[in-house]
Formats: structure tokens, sequence, C-alpha cells
């Protein structure tokens, strides 16, 4: 008996390559971090009949089935096609488990379904994405998160997606409580004020999160009919500088982020380095040799942005630099 | 007797009527609500009598149509005053414990000392039509207060399917029927009578029910934004607002907004003293007022049991919980 693992081909199918000689690791991503509890299930029966009992959950909001021996990985991805197909997640061989890709899981926090600051569903959104992206080789980094809270650190990824909502204010619901006023103050940025009885909103600190919304008892505040976000470009964990991501527009749409984002794998293919090792240079660290004006050019070629999106002239990163 | 109305000839009648009247009834705002993709059932002007919701309470009662969430009353300048041109006249639907409530608020405008200029305008011009109840929902209890039978409407709606009808028991109102072709009907009153979990109404409740600890547990759950009291049909308190223009601090008016008895500065008064800071009390004084000491003076009691103050409450404080809790203590429930 030998094993004669392509490693490579191996990874690229979605499995690990363990430090424990002869096994290996499922790695199940869930687009949106939403699953059925039959998906789960799914993937506790295999956990136990081909792994070791456990499964990890990933950052990125995947299940990483382990202890599983690379003996069994046909076995494996044959019970993994009843969880891709509820998933949808993309794949080219029915039957033979997933690609991998360098593009990774798009993961959102729990957003409007069921968090009352969240401003939008955020699965749907994620999806919407995904469908627009996947599959991709290149290296990229997603999240959505419902609200200024930013729950799934949205600001730590390439593109971080924070949903904001543009407060509706009907004076003549407001009977001057100052709940907004407090829970401005006191949850979010301070940018209401109260004058002649009546809310005064600068627009100028308002970070949309709609807590005034939600604090309002008598319907003054509601919900923009539209909903908008903000987009937070290239932040990153790392060796090199590990940084937040800094805001690129402000009151955008979802049509727009879809298009700066595909755009934004047109400039990547562009500018990547071609000896990158396993031609994997990371966005960002493009963005950095190539120059934020170049890349916006880029991002921003063909989207008529909203009238209201706020395009930031200038991105400037900070964040550690260890070289 | 009154008619059944296809949409059509139903579209007809509402025009005829607006011209007269501001037709209020409860329709849906969607994405109003506090969260997200949630929407407000609550009174407004519909364009057709499709979008009257009736298989949902409205989250806020019909008092707004009354008595406006913030009303200017008076304009003023360095020496004189003026009154705002008087409203057009209205015409309400509204279900059964509302139509109670509004006896309430009458009670307290008209009644209670001498009449309220303001209100009795609006209101001795207001038409009501009965909306009828197939069923109850959440948090009803009408059938415990007597609330859920109702008199001194002036027309009488109901929902079957597609199927509307209306009966104008009001003279001047049957009036705009004429002419217009809808087929002839009789119909009950629809209104609940079952099938609503009873909820024990306290009498008699102990002279020192006020030093009772069961209030203590509100003062840390209640957060005191008002909405229970901003719901409610039958909650009158309001606060006067005398504001002078920005730019022109010679003039300015005055005007009248709801208040609640659960917000800060509700009972607050010269020399900086405040009534009432616990929430603990301020419950209290709001469930006491709704089912003890209204009706020691008044003789009925000022809650009519619609249970939207139950289901508004953000931090799940049950007045209904509440009330058992007072029959337990020594009142004496009764039917």
């Amino acid at each position: 008996m030998y094993l004669d693992i392509n490693t490579k081909k191996l990874k690229k199918n979605a499995f690990r390559v363990s430090k424990n000689r002869g096994e290996t690791a499922s790695r199940v991503r869930v687009p949106g971090g939403k699953c059925s509890a039959q998906v789960l299930q799914q993937v506790a029966d295999i956990a136990q009949e081909y792994g070791n009992g456990s499964v990890h959950l990933t950052t990125r909001q995947g299940f990483e089935i382990e202890g599983i021996s690379l003996a069994d990985v046909d076995k494996v991805n044959e019970r993994l096609q009843p969880i891709i197909e509820a998933m949808e997640i993309n794949q080219e061989t029915p039957g033979k488990g997933y690609p991998a890709s360098g593009t990774r899981n798009v993961s959102a926090c729990i957003g409007n379904r069921v968090c009352p600051f969240g401003n939008y569903n955020t699965a749907a959104f994620a999806k919407r994405i995904e469908d627009a992206i996947f599959p991709n080789d290149l290296h990229f980094k997603i999240a959505l998160t419902g609200c200024a809270n930013d729950c799934i650190k949205a600001r730590m990824h390439d593109f971080g997606i924070i949903g904001m909502t543009l407060p509706q204010y009907d004076p003549s619901r407001c009977v001057a409580c100052n709940a907004c006023v407090k829970g401005c103050d006191q949850l979010s940025v301070d940018a209401l004020r109260m004058e002649n009885y009546k809310i005064v909103r600068n627009e100028e600190k308002c970070v949309g999160c709609g807590v005034c919304v939600t604090k309002c008892p008598t319907r003054a505040w509601t919900r923009s009919q539209k909903k908008y976000y903000r987009l937070t470009i290239m932040g990153r964990t790392g060796k090199r500088n590990p940084r937040l991501g800094e805001d690129f527009l402000v009151w955008a749409d979802e049509d727009t982020i879809i298009k700066v984002i595909l755009n934004t794998y047109r400039f990547v293919k562009e500018y990547i380095d071609p000896k990158a090792p396993g031609g994997k240079e990371h966005v960002g660290y493009i963005i950095d040799r190539v120059g934020f004006t170049e890349f916006k050019k880029w991002a921003l070629e063909g989207v008529e942005l909203p009238p209201e999106t706020i395009v930031k002239d200038c991105v400037y990163w900070s964040g550690i630099h260890y070289r | 007797m009154g008619n059944l109305w296809n949409t059509a000839a139903a579209a007809r009648l509402l025009a005829r009527l607006k011209e007269t009247y501001d037709v209020y009834a409860p329709i849906r705002f969607p994405g109003s609500g506090c969260y997200s993709d949630t929407d407000t059932v609550r009174y407004g002007q519909p364009d057709s009598f499709e979008e009257i919701v009736w298989d949902k309470k409205s989250d806020y009662s019909f008092k707004e149509t009354l008595l406006p969430i913030s009303d200017t009353i008076l304009y003023f300048t360095e020496s004189d005053t003026r009154l705002p041109e008087p409203k057009k006249p209205r015409l309400i639907f509204l279900r059964a414990c509302e139509l109670n409530a509004l006896k309430r608020l009458d009670e307290m405008y008209l009644h209670n000392g001498p009449a309220d200029s303001y209100y009795q305008q609006v209101r001795s011009k207001a038409k009501f039509i009965l909306m009828g109840c197939d069923r109850s929902f959440p948090s009803c209890f009408c059938v415990s207060m007597g609330t859920n039978k109702a008199q001194g409407y002036d027309g009488y709606a109901h929902l079957s399917g597609q199927e509307l009808y209306l009966e104008f028991t009001d003279a001047s109102l049957l009036s705009y029927t004429e002419g217009l072709e809808a087929p002839a009907a009789s119909q009950e009153v629809a209104y609940v009578t079952d099938g609503q979990e009873p909820v024990p109404i306290p009498e008699h409740l102990p002279e020192d029910i006020a030093l009772n600890p069961l209030w203590k547990e509100y003062s840390g759950r209640c957060i005191g934004c008002g909405r229970c009291n901003f719901v409610c049909p039958t909650c009158t308190c309001f606060t006067m607002q005398d504001i002078f223009y920005r730019d022109n601090d010679q003039a300015g008016e005055r005007r009248r907004v709801w208040a609640s008895c659960q917000v800060d500065g509700y009972s607050d008064i010269a020399g900086g003293i405040s009534f009432r800071k616990d929430q603990g009390e301020r419950m209290r004084f709001k469930v006491l007022h709704k089912v003890y000491h209204y009706k020691n003076r008044f003789g009925y009691h000022m809650c009519v049991g619609c249970g939207r103050c139950e289901e508004v409450c953000p931090e799940y404080i049950s007045y209904i919980g509440c009330l058992h809790k007072l029959a337990e203590t020594g009142g004496e429930a009764y039917e």
C-alpha cells in the first residue's frame, strides 16, 4: 500500500494537507454563513463516518471536517454532493467535490434576518456577489456586515461591505422624547441634536447605522426605502503590513459595488506580478505597487454612481509595517 | 341594510367621500418599521379601500387622527396671535375597541372640565365607520374589558375575501352612495366573543398596592421609551412647546405634542423637581391609571384591551402579565 497524492490537486479540491501524515481535512465553505440544519447534519455524518468526529468552524464561515484518511477523499466527495447542491456551491463535476478557489468564501454576519441593527439581508447580497465572481483563482477576500458595528470584521477584508440606511425624519411624528439623540450619542457617533424641539441630523457625521430608527417610539424616524452601503477596501492581516480597510465609497448601492469588484478583478489581471509564487499576489499589495489612483481609475470604469454616493479622492492606509 | 362594493364602485364612492372628508384608515407603510424590511400598520389616508389593512391589528391606534402627534395650535408674533385654519372633516375607519377608546378621549377632552376646543373642532365633524372583527389578533383582550362591542358609529364596514360590505347608518353619509351601483345586502355586525385568553382585571386592590414590591421588577427592565403610551388609544397626555423661528425670534408657534408618563421629563416641575424618577414607579402609575384610578373617577376602566402596548414593548414587558400579578396580590378578578 502506498500513498501517491498530488497535493496541488488535493488542495484545489478543497482538502487540506494535514500535519498528520496520511490524513486530510475537508473544507466546506458556507456562502454568506447561512446553511440549513440538514446541511449541518450531513456535515456531522461525514465527520463521524470518515473523520475523527471533530469539525472546526473556520473564520471564513466554513466547516473543516478533521481527521479524514487520504484514502477516503473520493468517498467524502460523493457524500459532499447534496451539501454542495443545497448551498449552490460552484462545481465542475458532480460527485467530485468542488474546486477551492483563490477568491475566498464570501462571508456575512447574520444581518437583518435576525439582528435588529442589520440594515439589509447580508446572506442574499453575499450570494449575489458570489454569483458574480465565482469561480475565480485570484486571491480576494470579501465580507458583508449588516451595520456599522461590523461584527463580521469587514474592514479586515479586501472588500468590506457595511450596511447603511439614510434616516428619514418626519417632524410631524416627533414628540421630542430625545431617544434618538441619546441613542446616537451612546451607541453611535453623536450626529443628532434637538433644535426647537425637533431633530437636526449632522449629515457629515451620520454613519447611517439606523440606531435613531430603532430607538424612535413614534415612527418619526424610518429607514430609507433604498438600501445603502459603505465599501471599505484593502484591509488585511498577514505578515507584512496588517491594516484596516479604508472607506472608498459611502452611500453606494448594490449594483455599484458589484461593478467595482468585477472591475478590480480586471485590474488585478492587468497588474499582477507574473512571477508571484503560485500566481497569488494579493490585491492589496498590487495596489501598494501600482498606486491608488490607477486602481480607482480601473475600479470606477463604466460605473454610474448614484448622485448621493461619496467617492474618496485619495485613500491612505496605516497599519503596522514589518517589511 | 348596506351594499356590497366592487373595486370600481368603491373607488367612485371613496372619491366622492374625499370631496368632503379626509378619509383615515389603518394602512400599511412598507419598510417603515423599527427594524429593516419591516412594515408598520398605522393610520393614514388610503388611495383605495383595498389599501385598508384588515388582517392585522394596526400597530398604532386611530388616536392620531383626532389628536395629531405634534399639533401647532397657535401662531404668534410680537403683538398678535392667530389660530391655524380649521381641519377638514374626517371619516375614520376603526375597530370596536377603538370606538370604545373614543369614549375615553371624549371623557378627557370634552367632559372633564371645559371642553378642549382643538379636540372639539375635529371631533364634532368626524364620522366613524366600525370595522367588523371576525377574529381576535395577538394580545387582544377586548372581551375581558367588555369593549368587544361598540356603539355610536356612523357606518359599518366588513371585508370577507374580496367582498367589501358597507352600511352607512348616518344619513349624510348614505347620500354619498346615491346613484352608485352596488348590490344591496344585509350583514350583522361582526365582533369577537370568544377565542381570547381571559385577562383578570383587578378590582378592590389593596390600599397599599403602590407599595407592593411587584413594581420594583420594572425598575430595571423598562427603558422608558414610551412606546406603550404612544400606541395606546386611550393615553391622552400632551405637553406644550413654544418655539421661536430660527431666523426671526419675534415670531413663533405653540405646539401641543404627545407626552408619555414613561419618558424622562414627564413629571418635571419648577425648581428642578421630578416625581416618579424610577421606571417601576412610572409603570405603576400607568397600569393603575388604566385599570384602577380612572375607574374610581369615571366609573369604568380606561383600558380597552386592544393589547397594543403588549405587542410593541421592545423589552417584552407584559402589561397583561402585570394584570395577572395584580390579580394575585389581592385584587379580585371579575369576569
